[in-house]
């Protein structure tokens, strides 16, 4: 019953902006919080409801990095990659828990949709360095093996919940 | 009153209200390189090509700014010249360099620029990548490669035809214009209607080309033949030097018998018959005031439009094939029958003014017993190209007539490539028709004009008759949307999507001297004049046609022959908002239309009432809900599809019942 509640959601947001194409990006970015991506099928229920054109609102979702074509997993990693957590080794984390969930260069998202790994550029705590959030939740000072145990962490309460 | 003055280049130019500093450069004679200006789209900015330098403002896009009094400016300044010259070689640094054997040939404005401004040596490194062609859709090539980014296909394709199915995607660069999600062209709302392919200064939009069937054709056994639209014989000149409206019917004719076609046949011929058809039918729903206004239906871009956008109105086009296709089909039937040709043998090529011809010629409505009534369209562009192929001295060429039956037309069909040339040639029929009087005047100045929204009352048998004429998909967006909010009643509509109608359709010359569409225009007026008939009605062949194959205008072997009907029609090919979720024991399939209106008209209340039934009675995990657009019946939302069944005026009880019965 999510999917129908997104679904209502989306209607209440284009309700909410009285289906006005100059909201174009507000109604986008509320949307990408309900589904936590921009679908095709979404994107054109969007355009079609604001009488404009899909490759419009495509335009708009591909300009703004903040938007995201591609579905998220559950836990969103991002890996600080600013001055100070750079020079601190951040990409070591990056590439221990690339390698340790089996993503590549273009694959930042595990099959089981429950983890994403992206860098950002600057988290601004950097007396925490090297730094990551995990969803909302900033973890610092870290070692590419502390990082992975943290994702451990999260798989075996995962596990736990599917059980 | 003194006039307002700048200095442009040590030279006084007076101006009033130009539209930016640009256009009174311009005025002083001095051509400034543009890839982004075009006089009748939004100012876009985007080339800087048009850098000049004003005194105590330093260097401005003279696009972008407005003259003002005592304006000093400089188009030829060493600093101007360097940075053009520079803009130039950036972009073929980005840029699949392969003239010789590009299609856009001498026509690309990058390679002009690029001579004009002696760029003998580019000084970066050459950094483009491959990206793929996209040749999916049966009239435009989109090829990504050549692009500039000027964004004069997207201001075109919004502003002028309110369509947009290209835009500007991702940024820096990896900007991109494309149809929406990288879809190819054929998977989305374009109409084919070539305007891009008009304005793009290189070769990133092009006709897409069918020389080498068409020559293959010609080499085989096959009975070919060639029929010309009106709009073609007065802008092929263009390519070998003449002004734009030299009339060169004889030529071509001539060219096309060397070439080898076997019968040459004339458009216009099918346009009075056309004419005769489609006027018999206005007569008829006017008479009965019934699905007013008519619209034309000869432009396949305007039909395209009009299945995605307004399908209600579908029953308001005439029923009429466009001329392209009745001339297709009277003669193959005319060789199949009286010349016992098998229709496999039988090959039609249309030249025309129009990219969306293509598509026409492909949909499957025009298939008969004989197979395609067209198999072929090539634009005038690329008969030009097959004139060049052949190496025919095009300028010297004698003239030669079209063949008999249907290569004899009047002015009426002529003017067909003009926009309000349906609407005077339907004129010229039924006004003699509903008086019963025959008179000398053929021609009505009412319908004529260059506005792309034009509106004409004129009196026919004592009755009022409302027309509009329309050119440019946009303005007819507007006018429908008037028409459907009753603030203006129409008998009879004529829509071009073309600005002006097919004599600046996006498979004409590439010309973008000025007034080249105001001298097409009188060139076909002029031929008309030069004709000795000027009314459909007056064609001794048309009334032929009728007596030995069609009987009478509108009969059953004419609707047969003649006519044809038109299906509403998705805009982009995506699956629908899946609202629930999926599994394969899902069986049944509910979809609700979220089309502005069903959602107006409470769809999003049904969903609501429907998900609560299914929860109620954990009836959920058979049922799989899907938001849609659109049933295309508007008017009697809101709709909801339950399995195969179609459900208008549906109200949540109707709904449910039927769920409960298919479950």
């Amino acid at each position: 019953m999510e999917k129908i509640r997104n679904f209502e959601q989306v209607c209440n947001i284009l309700a909410r902006y009285e289906r006005n194409p100059n909201s174009l990006i507000s109604i986008l970015q509320a949307v990408q919080a309900e589904y936590r991506y921009l679908s095709e099928e979404v994107m054109t229920f969007v355009a079609s409801s604001l009488g404009i054109s899909p490759a419009k609102v495509f335009g708009v979702a591909t300009f703004y990095s903040h938007f995201t074509l591609q579905p998220k997993g559950k836990y969103e990693i991002k890996i600080c990659d600013g001055t100070a957590c750079h020079v601190k080794k951040s990409i070591d984390i990056l590439d221990a828990l690339k390698q340790h969930l089996h993503l590549t260069d273009k694959e930042h998202t595990t099959k089981d949709m429950l983890f994403t790994v992206e860098t950002v550029s600057c988290l601004g705590t950097c007396g925490l360095a090297p730094a990551i959030v995990i969803n909302e939740e900033v973890h610092g000072l870290l070692t590419p093996e502390t990082a992975v145990q943290l994702v451990k962490d999260i798989q075996k309460s995962e596990a736990l919940a599917n059980e | 009153m003194n006039k307002a003055k700048i200095t442009i280049d040590n030279q006084q130019i007076s101006f009033s209200d130009e539209r930016n500093l640009l256009e009174v450069i311009r005025k002083a004679k001095i051509e400034l390189p543009t890839f982004c200006y075009h006089s009748e789209m939004s100012i876009y900015g985007a080339c800087r090509l048009c850098m000049v330098e004003v005194e105590g403002w330093g260097l401005q896009p003279a696009c972008s700014i407005k003259p003002a009094q005592d304006m000093v400016v400089k188009t030829n300044t060493s600093e101007v010249r360097a940075m053009r010259k520079m803009i130039v070689e950036l972009l073929l640094a980005s840029h699949e360099v392969n003239c010789p054997s590009c299609e856009k040939g001498p026509d690309c404005q990058l390679q002009k620029l690029a001579q004009r401004l002696g760029v003998k040596k580019v000084r970066f490194e050459n950094s483009y990548q491959d990206r793929p062609v996209d040749d999916s859709s049966p009239a435009i090539i989109r090829d990504p490669n050549k692009c500039v980014l000027c964004g004069d296909c997207v201001r075109v394709c919004s502003e002028i035809q309110h369509v947009g199915a290209i835009d500007f995607a991702y940024r820096g660069a990896n900007a991109t214009v494309m149809p929406c999600f990288d879809k190819n062209l054929d998977q989305v709302e374009c109409v084919y209607c070539g305007q891009c392919v008009r304005v793009c200064p290189t070769g990133a939009l092009l006709p897409k080309s069918e020389i080498g069937v068409v020559w293959q054709e010609l080499h085989s056994n096959k009975t070919v033949i060639a029929q010309m639209a009106p709009a073609v014989r007065i802008a092929l000149g263009e390519n070998f030097g003449l002004e734009p409206g030299t009339i060169t019917t004889g030529k071509i004719v001539r060219a096309l018998r060397r070439m080898g076609f076997d019968y040459v046949y004339d458009t216009p011929f099918g346009a009075d018959l056309t004419i005769v058809e489609e006027a018999n039918e206005f007569i008829g729903r006017w008479q009965q005031q019934e699905k007013l206004p008519m619209f034309t239906s000869c432009c396949p871009g305007w039909v395209k439009f009009a299945e995605q956008y307004y399908p209600e109105y579908l029953p308001h086009l005439s029923s009429c094939k466009s001329p392209q296709q009745m001339v297709g089909a009277v003669s193959k039937n005319d060789l199949v029958k009286n010349h016992k040709l098998a229709p496999e043998d039988i090959v039609m090529v249309s030249i025309m003014p129009c990219t969306a011809k293509k598509f026409e010629a492909k949909r499957p409505e025009f298939s008969g017993a004989y197979g395609k009534d067209v198999d072929h369209v090539i634009t005038t562009q690329e008969l030009a190209t097959m004139i060049k192929e052949m190496g025919l001295d095009f300028n010297s060429l004698e003239q030669d007539s079209f063949d008999l039956p249907f290569g004899f037309k009047t002015g009426g069909g002529v003017i067909f490539g003009n926009s309000g040339g349906v609407t005077e040639a339907v004129l010229r029929y039924t006004s003699e028709k509903l008086t019963g009087m025959k008179t000398d005047s053929y021609i009505f100045n009412a319908v004529r004009g260059e506005e792309g929204l034009r509106e004409a009352v004129l009196t026919i048998d004592n009755r009022p008759l409302k027309l509009a004429v329309v050119s440019g998909l946009g303005k007819a967006q507007e006018l429908i949307e008037k028409v459907k909010a009753g603030e203006k009643y129409y008998d009879f509509v004529e829509v071009m999507a073309c600005p002006g109608g097919c004599i600046n359709g996006g498979g004409q010359p590439i010309n973008h001297g000025l007034h080249t569409k105001q001298k097409r225009t009188s060139g076909l007026y002029d031929n008309d004049r030069m004709l000795q008939l000027h009314k459909p009605q007056d064609n001794p062949y048309i009334s032929e046609i009728y007596e030995t194959v069609l009987q009478k205008p509108g009969s059953t072997v004419a609707h047969e022959m003649l006519h044809t009907h038109y299906h509403p029609r998705k805009r982009i090919q995506t699956d629908d908002v899946s609202i629930t979720e999926t599994s394969p024991e899902n069986k049944l399939v509910i979809s609700i239309c979220f089309g502005t209106s069903c959602f107006l008209k409470g769809s999003q209340n049904i969903l609501h009432s429907i998900t609560q039934y299914l929860k109620m009675t954990g009836k959920e995990k058979y049922i799989d809900i899907k938001a849609t657009f659109c049933y295309e019946k508007c008017e009697q939302g809101p709709v909801i599809k339950v399995g195969d069944q179609i459900l208008t005026q549906c109200t949540a009880e109707k709904a449910i019942e039927v769920i409960e019965n298919s479950l």
